[in-house]
């Protein structure tokens, strides 16, 4: 029994491999053609959708998918092309973002838009590169990502300029003197905008990190307040940042809490709501800098209940849904200039592809990333459960 | 039992791994690698997994040491591996955050770079990191071999956890990176030649198959049945005149010295070691596979590890997309996160209905004896 | 003075509840002889049932329904992972309960979609209040004292029931009990309809202090509540009180000084030290609290 239960797993390897051999392609439906008869190219869509960056990684796929239900078909050399969005899953985690990768690559698509979180790019980067296929981060800022990868590309800001921003802003705003800064051990995404906001701040820094699936923040906090600190800052992730939001909430924290890109997002406007948590993000976006789109989105978040459920269940639009809805114009010039589907000439033409987003200019420079130099920082109203734009800032 | 394997069995043994070796390579260069690179990424980390699972199972399967510890080993091969090799000239970039290394030496480059230097400059780093996996493995073995079963699992899984905040500490980060990846070192990947052949799933089973032969060939020996007379009965190991302490250390620094070396592999297999990957839930994968294989069965676990990876990280993705029917039928169940619920509930069936594993605690050549016809698939699991 | 009483109570709050998970592991331990690596996970599980009960029941319904469903979850895992095993060697058992882990942890990602879930305010324990100029949630002060409550309450039973006595026989000599005519399988369900039921009042308070529930919420309190399990001697429940008072405790004062990167580091650190020096536990030989 054993014996034949051994030689039919072992044969159904070694079936496998022959059937690789033999050229098919063993994995899913996607390879089927579309049956309308119209031609397909496929975008990569490289986003976390379980995991700590898992509300991030979904919100940021909206504005992909709305972007993709808004202009469905693109026109490469003379061709109408159907556009169709081809998810990976890499689970907030640099250990699986290789695999995930590696899939995108086996679907044989064009480029690849994504990821949420610095790790997993950094991660599944080296895959990209290996394959020849071309990404175009959306809201991963730290500066790894793209350096020394030449198949990494990027339309947000990085983290030396954000850093800068936020560190100024605690020092014009708050005149702080004293910051304590919390981040995710063995996260690049905090562990650098840490480094880059104490790098640029004037005065003295407490400086903590919290292991992986932390859940109790309170400890941190208080020892923010018994150092006196002036600010908190705490670039984390979604999943831990509305933990904290609502800790401080709940504390009556009159710190004010300062956080980077990913803090920008309603769940965790949701869970300031009604209190007195001062909260500022700074973002690539502010709701409002482009009506057009604010009003599309939402009218189709309303339409679609899963998208909303994605959204956080209410319509309050996050700045990497403007980012993804951004990548996905930006992906579908790359591939209007590259005149083909073919990734080698998507990659070749995307270093010269310029584009006027709804977060504005998108140009890249030598080693793939947007050129930008002005980030929004917003506030929480918390009384009315919106986000309110407090200041703009540019660093020369 | 394979008490006397016959010389003509280990020649069979030996053609297997050969020609299994010389199918890598050939269907690394025939098939479309892009296409193809889900199935490479299975093998490659199929080999990595298969070896660091037979070291499991050499402490777990062979000694009777049920030890928890894998995935620390595994850290410290792959930081070891790490260090050493990334290239002085990146070195930089990737400690970006402490203002460049403390070390400042590159194994490969010590040996003149180029191709020779890279094989050297990688066999020595993944030998040192196996070693420096087996000291730490001796040290945490004086107090820890002590215990008895549960008692010792608990330890070694809490040394491992220990040995993972050391190397998140931000205090050694000129050395480690503080909690922050390590990357930019030679992959599998490096060992593609530009424009010929492409051997990197070739080395990943060369290494993997040269370090499970050293484990088999130990376990057939004088040493290996010792182990396996401590696993049996220690009281009656010990009457016999076998040094219990003395053997369980050995099993337990071999063990390690091999999930050291494993260890290296996996960085050269994720193109990086970060202090994170190497969790708990790590160490549970390992062991899954070990009893999948069969605990006692060296072949068994490297059939398993492929297996295993195929499964979760290819065979059943499909189960995680969406899928409309053109009648607008939408198949119910299928979303995200679906394939590991399946995936979760095959172990479970054979955790609980196949209890032996594939294997149970016989070889490959066992079964070659019943069946002469099974080679082809028989080479499989000797990578 | 203000810094150290926040994180005396945020000790002794965690310690109630790594307390309630680690009563679990040392009933199941004292009778089985198994890890319940399960045990943290339907920690977990027992959160989100509440998430899911509390959006369409009102608190007094959904509360009672957790622990029921808890419990039901508690000794459906017993009578499917544990029981066809129970005359395979103990590794086996262990990776059964390695396996139901991984399964419950696969399916709370399944059904949340991977989106860390809110746990619902519950009146009072969520409420704030100050200590000594310290603000803190109600849950924090009345954990230590239902813990007591709990653990008085269980020895009773333990000490002074039908049940009880069964129990205590079991974990003394498995197989004479059984001659005795004990029944073996009603008694080991017992015991996990216990211990679920304590993991699901202990996932009330320690969410309502930590609110956020992803899959692996219950993997980290789990092993500490573990280790807290073994620290007092594994198999005693008093044992498993204090030792997880002490873990709670040393956890929320390393965290608040300089080297809180090693919290989780010492807590194994201690365990091992103890392991070494007496490897039963604080509490482990005293053979009449073995349950």
């Amino acid at each position: 029994m054993k014996k034949k239960l051994s030689l039919l797993l072992a044969g159904a390897m070694a079936l496998s491999l022959a059937a690789c051999g033999g050229g098919t392609q063993p994995s899913g439906n996607s390879q089927a053609p579309d049956n309308s008869g119209d031609k397909v190219v496929r975008i990569g869509v490289f986003e976390p959708s379980t995991g700590d960056s898992g509300p991030g990684g979904k919100q940021e796929m909206l504005g992909m998918q709305y972007a993709n239900h808004e202009t469905p078909t693109v026109e490469v050399g003379g061709e109408t092309y159907k556009v169709e969005l081809v998810y990976a899953d890499n689970g907030s985690d640099a250990a699986k973002a290789p695999t995930a990768a590696a899939e995108l690559v086996s679907k044989d698509v064009a480029l690849v838009l994504g990821t949420y979180g610095s790790s997993c790019a950094i991660a599944g980067g080296p895959t990209f590169d290996e394959a020849g296929l071309a990404a175009i981060g959306v809201t991963c800022t730290n500066p790894n990502v793209t350096a020394g990868n030449d198949y990494y590309f990027r339309i947000c800001f990085l983290d030396p300029f954000q850093g800068t921003v936020l560190a100024n802003f605690a020092q014009e705003k708050f005149s702080a003197k004293k910051a304590y800064l919390l981040g995710e051990l063995g996260n690049d995404y905090d562990q650098g905008l840490l480094t880059f906001f104490e790098q640029a701040f004037d005065g003295e820094v407490v400086k903590d990190s919290f292991p992986t699936n932390t859940a109790d923040f309170s400890t941190y906090l208080n020892k923010a307040v018994a150092e006196g600190c002036d600010v908190i800052f705490c670039p984390v992730s979604i999943a831990y940042s509305t933990q904290i939001v609502k800790l401080a909430a709940s504390m009556g924290l009159e710190t004010p809490i300062l956080g980077s890109d990913t803090l920008d997002s309603n769940m965790v406007l949701e869970a300031a709501k009604d209190s007195k948590v001062k909260l500022y993000v700074s973002t690539f976006y502010q709701e409002g800098g482009a009506p057009e789109f604010d009003s599309g989105i939402k009218a189709w978040l309303a339409s679609d209940s899963t998208a909303m459920t994605n959204n956080g269940g209410n319509d309050t639009i996050a700045a990497v849904t403007a980012m993804g809805y951004d990548a996905y114009y930006t992906a579908l010039e790359a591939l209007k200039a590259a005149g083909s589907i073919d990734k080698a000439a998507v990659k070749e033409a995307l270093p010269g592809v310029t584009y006027t987003g709804i977060s504005g200019a998108i140009a890249f420079d030598d080693t793939g990333d947007a050129i930008r130099d002005t980030a929004y920082i917003k506030t929480a109203d918390t009384a009315n459960n919106v986000w309110a734009l407090e200041t703009t800032q540019t660093v020369k | 039992m394979n008490e006397k394997k016959s010389k003509k069995g280990a020649f069979i043994a030996l053609v297997c791994v050969a020609v299994l070796l010389a199918l890598t390579i050939v269907l690394e260069n025939t098939l479309d690698p892009t296409k193809n690179i889900m199935l490479f990424t299975v093998l490659k980390k199929g080999a990595v997994y298969a070896l660091v699972a037979s070291s499991m199972n050499l402490l777990n399967g062979f000694t009777g040491l049920f030890s928890l510890g894998q995935a620390g080993f595994m850290l410290l091969g792959a930081y070891t591996y790490a260090i050493l090799t990334i290239p002085t000239d990146t070195r930089s970039a990737v400690y970006y955050l402490y203002g460049g290394c403390a070390i400042n030496f590159s194994l490969p480059e010590l040996f003149g770079g180029g191709a020779a230097g890279l094989i050297l400059g990688v066999l020595i780093a993944l030998i040192l990191a196996g070693c420096v996996a087996a000291a730490v493995a001796w040290l945490i073995g004086l107090p820890v071999l002590r215990l008895k079963s549960d008692y010792l699992a608990i330890a070694t899984l809490g040394f491992a956890e220990i040995i993972r905040a050391v190397f998140q500490w931000d205090k050694l980060g000129p050395v480690t990176n503080g909690a922050n990846a390590l990357k930019g070192f030679p992959t599998f990947s490096s060992f593609n030649i530009k424009g010929g052949l492409r051997l990197s799933t070739f080395v990943a089973f060369l290494l993997a198959a040269v370090c499970i032969g050293v484990i088999l060939l130990l376990i057939n020996s004088s040493y290996g049945r010792a182990f396996k007379a401590i696993r049996e009965d220690e009281v009656a190991a010990e009457a016999m005149g076998i040094n219990l302490s003395r053997h369980k250390r050995l099993s337990f620094c071999i063990s390690s010295f091999f999930a050291g070396v494993g260890g290296g592999m996996f960085a050269m297999f994720a193109t990086q070691a970060q202090a994170k990957t190497f969790t708990t839930a790590m160490t549970y994968e390992i062991l899954l596979i070990v009893v999948i294989g069969g605990i006692g069965s060296i072949s068994g676990s490297c059939i398993a590890s492929f297996l295993y990876l195929a499964c979760s990280e290819w065979w059943l993705r499909f189960l995680d997309t969406e899928v409309v029917l053109k009648s607008g039928f939408k198949v119910p169940l299928l979303r995200n996160g679906f394939r590991m619920v399946v995936f979760s509930i095959i172990i479970m069936v054979v955790v609980l209905f196949f209890r032996k594993g594939i294997m149970g605690d016989k070889e490959l050549p066992d079964l070659f004896r019943a069946r002469k016809n099974a080679k082809v698939k028989g080479g499989e699991g000797n990578g | 003075m203000q810094y150290a009483l926040s994180i005396f109570l945020s000790g002794i709050s965690l310690g109630g509840q790594y307390a309630l998970i680690a009563i679990g592991y040392t009933l199941v331990y004292g009778i089985l002889r198994l890890i319940n690596f399960a045990h943290g996970d339907v920690f977990m599980v027992a959160g989100l049932f509440m998430v899911y009960l509390s959006s369409w029941f009102p608190l007094w319904v959904a509360l009672p329904l957790m622990l029921v469903l808890t419990v039901l979850l508690g000794f459906a895992i017993e009578r499917a992972a544990y029981k066809p095993l129970r005359s395979a060697p103990r590794m086996s058992v262990m990776i059964s309960a390695i396996g139901v882990s991984y399964l419950l942890q696969n399916l709370a990602t399944y059904v949340t979609g991977g989106l860390p879930k809110s746990y619902p305010n519950l009146p009072l324990l969520s409420d704030s209040l100050v200590i000594g100029g310290v603000s803190t949630k109600w849950v924090t002060v009345i954990t230590p004292f239902l813990v007591v409550a709990l653990v008085f309450a269980l020895t009773q039973l333990i000490n002074h029931t039908k049940v009880g006595m069964a129990m205590r026989a079991v974990a003394k000599d498995f197989e004479t009990s059984q001659l005795m005519g004990i029944k073996i399988n009603s008694v080991i369900s017992m015991t996990f309809i216990i211990g679920s039921a304590l993991a699901g009042i202990g996932s009330m308070l320690y969410f309502t202090n930590y609110p956020s529930i992803v899959p692996l919420s219950g993997a980290l309190p789990g092993l500490r509540a573990f280790v807290a399990a073994v620290f007092g001697g594994i198999g005693s429940i008093p044992g498993a009180v204090v030792g997880a008072f002490i873990i709670g405790m040393s956890e929320s004062v390393i965290k608040g000084s300089p080297f809180s990167i090693f919290s989780d580091a010492f807590t194994f650190a201690l365990l091992i030290v103890i392991l070494v020096v007496k490897p039963t536990g604080l509490f482990g030989e005293k053979v009449t609290d073995k349950v």
